[in-house]
């Protein structure tokens, strides 16, 4: 088991014709992920290659689910049009299944545009959306595995660390620091830096804490918001599995926008050090420089009697 | 981005939300002639930057040093004190709160008519990210700093949430005004202000409008004594017309350049240069810095899948500014490749000559082809393999650290 999506998890790709899309599709099949297909509307009946293998393209996601019945669909289309390619995947996975996970890899959408495709998400039940502006999920498996996003597939092996991250690139760093001390990850999710996204920490540690594979958590946060000081609060009190956490933007000054658009220090709420604070207070082990996680998680790990 | 008072007044009023008459001037000269044409006997002389503190920041003389007056937003009686405050404040230097020490020169003032005021209110509407939803927040205690309010009277403010499927109800309209102890006229007033406001916030993209102070006049009209409009920059694409409300006299023209070229660029105080790739690493880069005893001078995300002029010009802005005094390019490559990162920082190096200390860490996808590129030429450099041990390196090369 992992979480929310399998290593053979069928997938859609969203904007599968555009430039990003026919890239990072080739990446994901390359990894070993289960592609069965994509949508660009207008370009439904062609087929299309990628790393050697023939996609078909459909019109619409309605379309596209009922002929591949698709679990989870990625969606690399451009800001101006994502949060509309957001709405038309949920509405299709729960009319047609009832579930589905949708993950938006998509940077730079309107955050009044985010505002109603999450609320619009949020009134289907069964449906889950990752992201958007994040590098996706991965299941490492034993022969590849489900790789939906734009991480480097290579870096993964399948193990029993969950890590959850608002940061694309500070995800992998994580992902070699466990790599470091010989432990392989269950599922990593980058949940995105924006502030209006969809799945957020404690969705992610909730499934961790019941997921069988995984025995202890890297949670990778970043300035702003409020999110990590509600997800100790809710470790606090739901976790038994150890949880290591580390937060980008100690040194960040006040009211400036740190890359993402919601890296930002706003009203003198949301800086790392209330978030580490939280963090300490809820007996998470922290990290103070992400070269220290993997020397970290093994005191967790051993404290925990896991190695 | 944000916009000057002026050009947040004239949205409010195109918008349908009450605002009192005035005119932007940039010159004493244009000062006083609104003064005339206001045709009213007290006006408000503003200054105009986009930080907030104004009423209580004080002007400077820029050559001088010297403090010129108290107070960016005076109240004038006469046409004399239209004269003495728009001289102190035009081509002075504002130093508020939120400016920091170095203040702002001030280019733009606005002068507004007079009012008579029978309450002061505070009102802002933001996205809220925890709830994922518009949120309204209004408060009697208007004039004051909302976050000392927050403080310490949090009861004092009023919040709403806007449903994005049914937008703003009129019921949640009528109860907030009720929250204010507000009756009749002004009740009826302030509930039709809210939903032009509500509307506005909408269909300009904004990431925040505030209000402080919104007031009650002595005839219970609702109106805008002030205006602090932030608009959400991923929303530009649709919003041609934000080209010309831009002031880029406040923005870091480094951070403007940067932009242009599709990095995320932010000029700190510091001395050690950072090139990175990924927000959060860029981050965590300049913390690890601090860690080991140094300043950052930069956050600086060169973004997934930046090509080699890109990079290069990433590295050409670090390598101009002159507190750099070492750099730490740190690249975890996903989508990015290393290969490319070494090519441009080769390339800007022997472009620009380079005269401080260079450490390199490159890892995930490529980094050995990058090494390479790296090793084989002769750049003086240092390369290391983890991020740790890169912000030791730099520290301890610039002569810094614990």
């Amino acid at each position: 088991m992992a979480i929310w999506v399998q290593e053979d998890s069928k997938l859609l790709i969203q904007g599968i014709t555009g430039s990003q899309g026919r890239f990072h599709g080739e990446k994901m099949v390359e990894y070993g992920t289960n592609l069965v297909g994509g949508v660009t509307p207008g370009k439904g009946g062609q087929n299309i290659e990628l790393a050697g293998n023939e996609f078909p393209v459909f019109n619409t996601m309605m379309e596209a689910i009922n002929q591949t019945d698709a679990d989870a669909s990625v969606i690399y289309v451009p800001p101006p049009f994502a949060a509309a390619a957001i709405m038309e995947a949920a509405d299709a996975f729960h009319q047609i299944k009832g579930e589905g996970v949708i993950v938006c890899i998509t940077e730079g959408i309107p955050t009044l545009d985010m505002v109603k495709a999450v609320a619009y998400v949020n009134e289907r039940e069964g449906i889950r959306l990752i992201g958007p502006n994040c590098p996706g999920i991965i299941t490492p498996g034993d022969n590849g595995g489900c790789k939906i996003g734009i991480m480097p597939g290579h870096i993964h092996a399948k193990g029993r660390i969950g890590i959850v991250s608002k940061s694309g690139t500070l995800t992998y760093e994580a992902v070699a620091q466990t790599m470091s001390i010989g432990e392989g990850q269950s599922t990593c999710i980058g949940i995105g830096g924006d502030p209006v996204n969809g799945t957020g920490f404690i969705d992610c540690l909730s499934a961790f804490e019941t997921d069988p594979q995984t025995v202890a958590v890297v949670m990778i946060g970043e300035i702003g918001g409020t999110a990590e000081e509600d997800a100790s609060e809710w470790a606090a009190e739901n976790m038994s599995k150890p949880i290591v956490g580390f937060v980008a933007g100690s040194t960040a000054p006040p009211g400036k926008r740190m890359g993402h658009a919601g890296a930002i220090i706003s009203g003198g709420k949301g800086t790392a050090a209330e978030k580490f604070a939280a963090f300490e207070a809820a007996g998470i082990h922290i990290a103070r420089d992400p070269s220290e996680i993997g020397a970290v998680l093994k005191v967790a790990l051993e404290e925990s009697g896991l190695l | 981005m944000n916009i000057h008072e002026y050009q947040g007044k004239e949205l409010f009023r195109s918008a349908g939300v009450k605002v009192q008459e005035g005119v932007h001037c940039k010159s004493v000269e244009e000062a006083l002639a609104a003064y005339d044409s206001l045709g009213s006997k007290v006006v408000a002389v503003k200054s105009q930057i986009h930080a907030g503190g104004r009423g209580k920041g004080n002007l400077y003389c820029p050559n001088s040093g010297d403090l010129l007056m108290e107070g960016g937003v005076k109240i004038a009686f006469s046409r004399d004190e239209v004269e003495t405050y728009s001289e102190n404040i035009l081509g002075h230097i504002l130093v508020t709160k939120q400016t920091g020490p170095a203040g702002k020169l001030v280019s733009n003032i606005y002068v507004e008519a007079g009012c008579e005021i029978a309450h002061e209110y505070y009102l802002a509407l933001l996205v809220d990210r925890e709830e994922k939803q518009v949120l309204i927040m209004a408060s009697t205690e208007g004039g004051m700093d909302i976050e000392e309010v927050a403080e310490e009277t949090p009861e004092a403010i009023h919040k709403i949430w806007v449903n994005p499927s049914t937008g703003l109800l009129d019921s949640q309209k009528e109860d907030l005004g009720i929250s204010l102890d507000l009756s009749g006229a002004a009740l009826e007033d302030f509930v039709d202000m809210i939903g032009c406001l509500y509307d506005l916030f909408v269909s300009n993209d904004c990431s925040m409008v505030e209000i402080n102070p919104l007031v009650r006049t002595k005839s219970d009209e609702i109106v805008a004594l002030d205006a602090k409009v932030g608009f959400d920059e991923n929303a530009s694409f649709r919003h041609k017309e934000w080209e010309d409300l831009r002031d880029y006299s406040e923005e870091e023209p480094t951070e403007t350049r940067a932009n242009e070229a599709g990095l995320s660029y932010v000029k700190l105080d510091g001395d050690i240069g950072c090139l990175v790739n990924g927000a959060g690493l860029a981050m965590a880069t300049m913390d690890v810095i601090k860690l080991y005893g140094g300043e950052p001078a930069n956050f600086l995300d060169i973004g997934g899948g930046a090509d080699e002029a890109k990079v290069q010009e990433a590295f050409e802005i670090i390598l101009e500014d002159p507190n750099v005094k070492g750099i730490l390019v740190n690249i975890f490559g996903g989508i990015q490749r290393c290969d490319i990162v070494a090519k441009a920082v080769l390339a800007a190096s022997e472009k620009m000559g380079l005269q401080v200390p260079l450490v390199i860490r490159l890892s995930g996808t490529m980094f050995e082809e990058g090494r390479a590129i790296i090793d084989s030429s002769d750049l003086d450099c240092t390369s290391v393999e983890t991020l740790a041990e890169g912000a030791e390196a730099i520290v301890g090369l610039i002569g810094g650290g614990k």
